[in-house]
């Protein structure tokens, strides 16, 4: 089935299910829906909007990921794997204080693919950055290539892996927004949990499919991302800050 | 001269036989592989074409899975694991595992199980409560 087939019946199957239930919910469940003998679509791009505002004191985001990928430390926060991160900033001026999680940015024209030796760092059709561990040598070049200090690297051998989420010693890894979980059309780890326990401030979607929820929030309110002038084109937006 | 030739081919097959007479007396150096089916009637080709080219199917199911997010369950290390992990020790490495035991035999190292886990999952309903 050709692209510009499979969305207008997208849209038709959209219309019908607009007729039936409330709007917003059943679009977001429509976008996600896709079978696993379909491959990802350039035509989806996967993404998140934080709004710093609702962001408390917690680190419930920080748990559920590291729960659900199986990221377990070994008490050394220097070289421990960390695929998302609470960061607390201060206006030094106004004593203004503010905290955000920090994860890949899953950015339009990443730098840790450029600069990548062996094209395991890659960018998926659907926006998700990734590591194809496979051919991944451990030379670290992305993880000083990239600004926000995204990825980490595994030094240890590792036990106990998640069947969805395999890790390895020697390797490069990041926040893969739950791709696993997005493939079964739910939501990354981390929303789920800000939504579930902590301020609400976590949002996903696709930010191509303009009858989303995120979609409308980034047409309708402000939003950033972090380093623009870089010019990445961020899937990750933060609201508030 | 042609009596001498079949004179010597017979020696010389005689000299194998006797070889392989010993060769089968003799106890093997290397245990021979334990191949234990824990679940499921038939894999998803013939026994000999999995022996033969399980690592290509395994090698093309993992480029699809990672580059096109194609999770067909059909040729996915996932489903190996899930039907021939050991019943006793849940895992398809260790002395009488799935994957090890035939490797150890014919001397091929596996690197599939330094990131994938070798263990089979526990079912969705135990996972989630």
């Amino acid at each position: 089935m050709s692209p510009e087939r499979r969305q207008f019946l997208a849209w038709g199957a959209a219309a019908a299910a607009g007729s039936a239930l409330a709007p917003g919910l059943r679009l977001v469940e429509l976008a996600q829906a896709r079978s696993p003998e379909e491959a990802a679509s350039k035509l989806q791009r996967w993404g998140l909007l934080i709004d710093v505002t609702k962001c408390g004191g917690c680190d419930d985001c920080v748990t559920a990921c590291h729960a659900e990928n199986g990221v377990s430390g070994h008490g050394r926060p220097e070289t421990d794997a960390q695929w998302i991160r609470k960061l607390s900033i201060r206006d030094k001026r106004t004593g203004y204080a503010q905290t955000l999680p920090l994860m890949c940015q899953h950015c339009e024209h990443p730098p840790c693919v450029d600069v990548c030796p062996t094209g395991a760092s890659f960018k998926r059709d659907d926006g998700i950055v990734l590591v194809d561990k496979h051919t991944c040598i451990g030379c670290r070049y992305c993880v000083l290539a990239c600004p926000y200090g995204a990825r980490s690297f595994i030094h240890e051998a590792v036990s106990g892996q998640k069947a969805d989420v395999p890790r390895g010693k020697g390797t490069v890894e990041s926040c893969t927004l739950c791709v696993h979980r997005v493939d079964r059309g739910e939501t990354p780890a981390c929303v789920e949990a800000c939504n579930r326990d902590g301020g609400k401030a976590m949002a996903f979607g696709d930010l191509n499919d303009a009858s989303s929820a995120i979609h409308r929030r980034l047409k309708g309110e402000a939003s950033s991302q972090i380093r623009a002038d870089l010019a990445l084109n961020t899937g990750v937006r933060y609201q508030g800050l | 001269m042609m009596r001498i030739a079949a004179a010597v081919l017979a020696a010389a097959s005689l000299a194998l036989a006797a070889a392989a007479g010993a060769q089968q007396a003799r106890p093997a150096r290397v245990a021979a592989p334990v191949i234990k089916i824990e679940k499921g009637e038939a894999c998803v080709a013939p026994a000999d074409e999995m022996r033969r080219n399980h690592m290509k199917m395994l090698l093309h199911q993992r480029d699809r899975t990672m580059r096109q997010g194609l999770r067909e369950p059909r040729h996915s290390l996932k489903g190996c694991v899930e039907c021939h992990a050991s019943r006793d020790t849940g895992s398809v490495l260790g002395k009488e595992g799935f994957c090890s035991s035939c490797h150890e035999y014919a001397a091929v190292k596996i690197d599939c199980f330094q990131c994938h886990t070798p263990l089979r999952q526990a079912p969705a309903a135990a996972r989630r409560p």
